[in-house]
């Protein structure tokens, strides 16, 4: 990797001096005139057909506008995958939190009141919240056999295998569904006027999906509709679709009223009604060789969708093709399957199905261990894929990766060994046990297969009248840092100073649609596509004689004013196109599954206390490999709290269900990791570049998300010798478990 | 404002906001938070849970810090209160909030605003907090993107730095 002057470093976060001032403006703290609050009433069964409303007595009802699905002008969806989830339900419902009414009122208070007036009557029908029972279709509840999508990936030969294998192993693994818990509701305000359109604002990921789903519900051309994104107060997944839901009832009560609405959902609604992590079933059955070497494997891989199809597949498919994680298959099928329930769908959540196909395998690979008497780490080392073999969907492994090598770095920089050896001399003494885990890992960046090439994303880079370029995208920032690293590539790519480049906030008005700001894709997609853009900026002035081969920034700057004088509004466009080397085979799934990968061997260093049965963490070691580091300590910070993320994934954070409704949807009993809980995050790079990104990037933000789970589980089965199979393990499951062996 | 509406009484409260002396007509009940960000449009105070556990509405009360979403705004009559807002007047950052920047200790910023009153309130207690103290001053904010530690850092410094000045 050649010398950089500004990515690289740590430059200050664009928008960071208003977020420390408080002045950022998130969605709830903008009023429009005339404004009006909306509500939404939803079901409170999980599957049966709507009888009737009765609007209630103590409310005065002229007041209120009411939206019902026949006010909607055009197609009754939120168009995503498939158009089969209803803006508000008509007729029929299928999960306990569906929207079926919508209320605005200009008194925010009234609200709350008014939807509990609203009762409905229902005739129910027979609902499934399992996996096991959407599969043994005793209830019929979406399309002919309650399955979203499925897969098959295979490779060799794999009913070869059994009869030749020294050792055949396998385990069961499950995770639970968990909230995204960003610690901004979800909110959009949006306002119609009959001239220009329909305009929403809000807390979001993705303006062109949203954009998307406005025009076929409301029957409006895409110039009649524009999406603004306002400062977003965190998202990990959970801003990516239901956002389209909200802005769809904004813009309903909007055009119905003729005035600016405004829909914030308090914590409660944001917990329930809104999108979790899928909960997840992993089947495993491995041949394994005396001395260890993975032969290959049956893999299984089920998620629970939810009531809607939503984007099931695509986290299906990522979950499978990391199901095989960082090692050689020479042969494998993996199945997989997205089934449906009667509970709110589930959806994006940082990660997007590897945290679950993830923990699965990197707990089997300790499993496989003890069957065949190795250590988690002589298990590892053998099977780690090498540059030159191919991964479970036949994409040979280009990159100079030394998995080993990681290894190493990883259990030097834990003391692994030493403090293997140290705590099971402890662990015979003691009121407390302590243990150490391992996983080692993968995350593919970027759009899974072909996503990327039918995003076609588009980049735009224009010359400013006073000077300096501006970066016009659609990614988004919701704390990652997306505008600041964007800006940096602009001005590394251009010899400009940071400063001399702006970047517009997300507005489908005004920039082009460089795609969802989703699957760690950002940094290295359309960072890559803003450094070409920004080159032919360059090209451009040299061409019109104003720039010479070599230049200052401020001779850079006179020459786009100078160009801008002349000529009027100057944008350079990047478009994405697929690399010669990526090729992938959707009919067969067969091919480049991503563009690259980033890698990584974590370690935990867990302590389980044998009088309240909890587990604290008390050392975390996180290494990768993640191509060129941008920006240091965004970087670091997207490690670290996706490494608490996944903390709370593995011991704390668990939904508890009843009838496909969430019972805990608040901060005081859905508990996420605090301030006190967190050991210290050690956190590593190591840096081998990558041909696809910009300056050699890869994806980071959902990578840390994978490891901690399992290496925590495994650290914990080192500490009390007794396997657990399931997340979140909370001190209950411990003291079942324990009770359990002493009987 | 609608019939439903008129029939929530209103009384005066006056508060001292940042230093400015106000004073409000609302309902007595109503949030310190509401107040705050409705009456006299502070939105620097942000609403994460609304039931006390997350502390992004965090302010200063007479220099106790406190949920402004549990204060019912007949509390803080006569009360002196600092928000977010009241910290960097003149257009410079103060040096907690100059930490905050330069560490990584705001992502998303929405904690951001009662993160750092938190933190202020810490240092003016602690001047020189240990880690162990800022783990424990911080716990009742929470925070879902940085993980902590940065923030952990950007306290540290400031406090190196001398905050309270």
């Amino acid at each position: 990797m050649k010398n950089t002057r500004i990515v690289g470093t740590s430059v200050p976060r664009l928008e960071g001096r208003d977020k420390v001032t408080g002045q950022a403006r998130y969605v709830d703290d903008m009023v429009l005139p005339g404004m009006l609050y909306g509500a939404t009433v939803r079901s409170r069964i999980p599957r049966g057909e709507i009888k009737k409303f009765t609007f209630g007595p103590g409310i005065d009802w002229k007041e209120f506008v009411i939206v019902s699905p026949k006010d909607i002008p055009g197609k009754n969806c939120i168009a995503l995958i498939e158009d089969d989830q209803p803006c508000l339900a008509d007729g029929t419902v299928n999960h306990p939190e569906e929207p079926l009414l919508l209320l605005a009122h200009p008194d925010r208070y009234l609200l709350p009141k008014a939807v509990e007036a609203v009762s409905v009557e229902y005739d129910p029908l027979p609902a499934i919240f399992s996996m096991e029972e959407s599969e043994g279709l005793s209830q019929i509840i979406w399309g002919t056999n309650n399955t979203f999508k499925s897969y098959l990936i295979e490779k060799g030969d794999v009913d070869a295998l059994w009869k030749n294998a020294d050792y055949i192993v396998e385990g069961e693994y499950t995770t639970g569904a968990q909230e995204q818990l960003y610690i901004e509701n979800n909110g959009m305000i949006a306002a119609f006027d009959a001239q220009q359109g329909l305009t929403v604002w809000g807390s979001l990921q993705c303006p062109y999906y949203i954009h998307k789903a406005l025009m076929k519900l409301c029957y409006l051309p895409a110039d009649r509709v524009r999406v603004v994104q306002m400062e977003t107060g965190g998202a990990f997944g959970g801003k990516e679709e239901y956002p389209s839901m909200i802005a769809a009832h904004a813009a309903l009560l909007a055009m119905k009223s003729g005035k600016p609405v405004k829909i914030i959902y308090d914590r409660m609604e944001d917990m329930t009604a809104t999108t979790k992590r899928h909960p997840s079933r992993t089947r495993h059955r491995t041949a394994v060789s005396k001395d260890g070497r993975i032969l290959g494997g049956e893999i299984e891989f089920t998620i629970d969708g939810g009531a809607y199809e939503t984007l099931s597949p695509v986290v299906l498919s990522r979950g499978a093709l990391h199901a095989g994680g960082p090692y050689y298959w020479p042969s494998v099928r993996i199945r997989a399957k997205a089934v449906a329930t009667n509970a709110p769908p589930h959806g994006a959540f940082r990660g997007f199905g590897a945290p679950q196909s993830l923990f699965a395998l990197e707990r089997h690979m300790d499993r496989i261990a003890q069957a065949v008497g190795l250590s988690p780490v002589e298990i590892r080392r053998p099977n780690f894929l090498k540059p030159g073999q191919t991964t479970t969907t036949g994409q040979t492994v280009r990159e100079e990766i030394d998995l080993g090598r990681l290894l190493d770095r990883a259990l030097e920089l834990s003391d692994y060994h030493a403090k293997k050896k140290k705590f099971a001399e402890e662990n015979q003494q003691g009121g407390s046990k302590k243990g150490i885990g391992i996983a080692a890992f993968l995350h593919g960046a970027g759009f899974t297969g072909s996503g990327e090439r039918y995003l076609g994303s588009v980049v735009g880079v224009e010359a400013c009248a006073d000077g300096g370029v501006r970066v016009l995208v659609s990614s988004t920032e919701f704390g990652q840092g997306t505008k600041t690293v964007l800006c940096q590539i602009a001005a590394e790519a251009l010899g400009l100073r940071y400063e001399d480049v702006g970047i517009a906030q997300p507005d489908t008005q005004e920039v082009p649609n460089s795609g969802p700001t989703v699957a760690s894709r950002t940094v290295m997609v359309v960072g890559k596509l803003v450094q070409s853009a920004a080159l032919g900026i360059r090209q451009t002035l040299r061409a019109c004689g104003l720039l010479e081969d070599s230049y200052s920034p401020e001779e850079f700057c006179a020459a786009c004013r100078a160009y801008v004088a002349e000529h009027g509004k100057f944008r350079s466009i990047a478009r994405y196109e697929q690399p010669d080397d990526v090729v992938w085979d959707e009919e067969k799934y067969r091919g480049s599954a991503y563009a690259a990968f980033a890698w990584a061997v974590y370690v935990a260093e867990v302590k389980v206390d044998l009088t309240t049965y909890s587990v604290s963490v008390d050392d975390f070691v996180a290494l990768q490999e993640v191509g060129k580091v941008l920006h240091p300590v965004l970087a670091k910070g997207q490690i670290i709290g996706g490494v608490a993320q996944a903390i709370g994934f593995a011991l704390y954070e668990k939904v508890i269900w009843e009838q496909g409704r969430m019972q805990n949807g608040q901060m005081t009993n859905y508990i996420m990791p605090t301030s006190a809980d967190l050991p210290s995050i050690r956190v590593y790079f190591e840096e081998l570049g990558n041909v696809h990104g910009a300056f050699g990037a890869k994806g980071i933000g959902e990578l840390p998300m994978d490891g901690p789970a399992p290496a925590i589980v495994n650290a914990v089965e080192d500490a009390l010798e007794v396997p657990f199979d399931s997340i979140p393990l909370l001190p209950e499951d411990i003291f079942d478990a324990l009770a359990e062996r002493v009987d | 404002m609608s019939k439903s509406s008129q029939v929530r009484a209103k009384c005066e409260i006056s508060l001292s906001v940042n230093g400015q002396l106000v004073t409000v007509r609302v309902h007595a009940m109503e949030r310190l938070l509401d107040v705050l960000r409705h009456e006299l449009g502070l939105t620097g105070t942000k609403e994460g849970c609304g039931e006390g556990e997350c502390g992004s509405c965090s302010v200063l009360l007479d220099g106790i810090l406190v949920n402004s979403c549990l204060i019912p705004v007949l509390q803080a009559n006569g009360a002196n209160i600092v928000t977010i807002e009241g910290l960097s007047t003149d257009g410079r950052l103060r040096v907690l909030q100059q930490a905050f920047l330069e560490c990584g200790g705001a992502q998303c910023g929405i904690c951001t605003p009662g993160m750092i009153l938190a933190a202020l309130h810490l240092l003016k207690e602690k001047p020189q907090p240990t880690l162990e103290e800022i783990r424990e001053g911080l716990a009742g904010n929470l925070c879902r993107c940085t993980g902590y530690m940065q923030i952990f850092e950007a306290v540290a410094e400031a406090g190196r730095r001398g905050a309270t000045t």
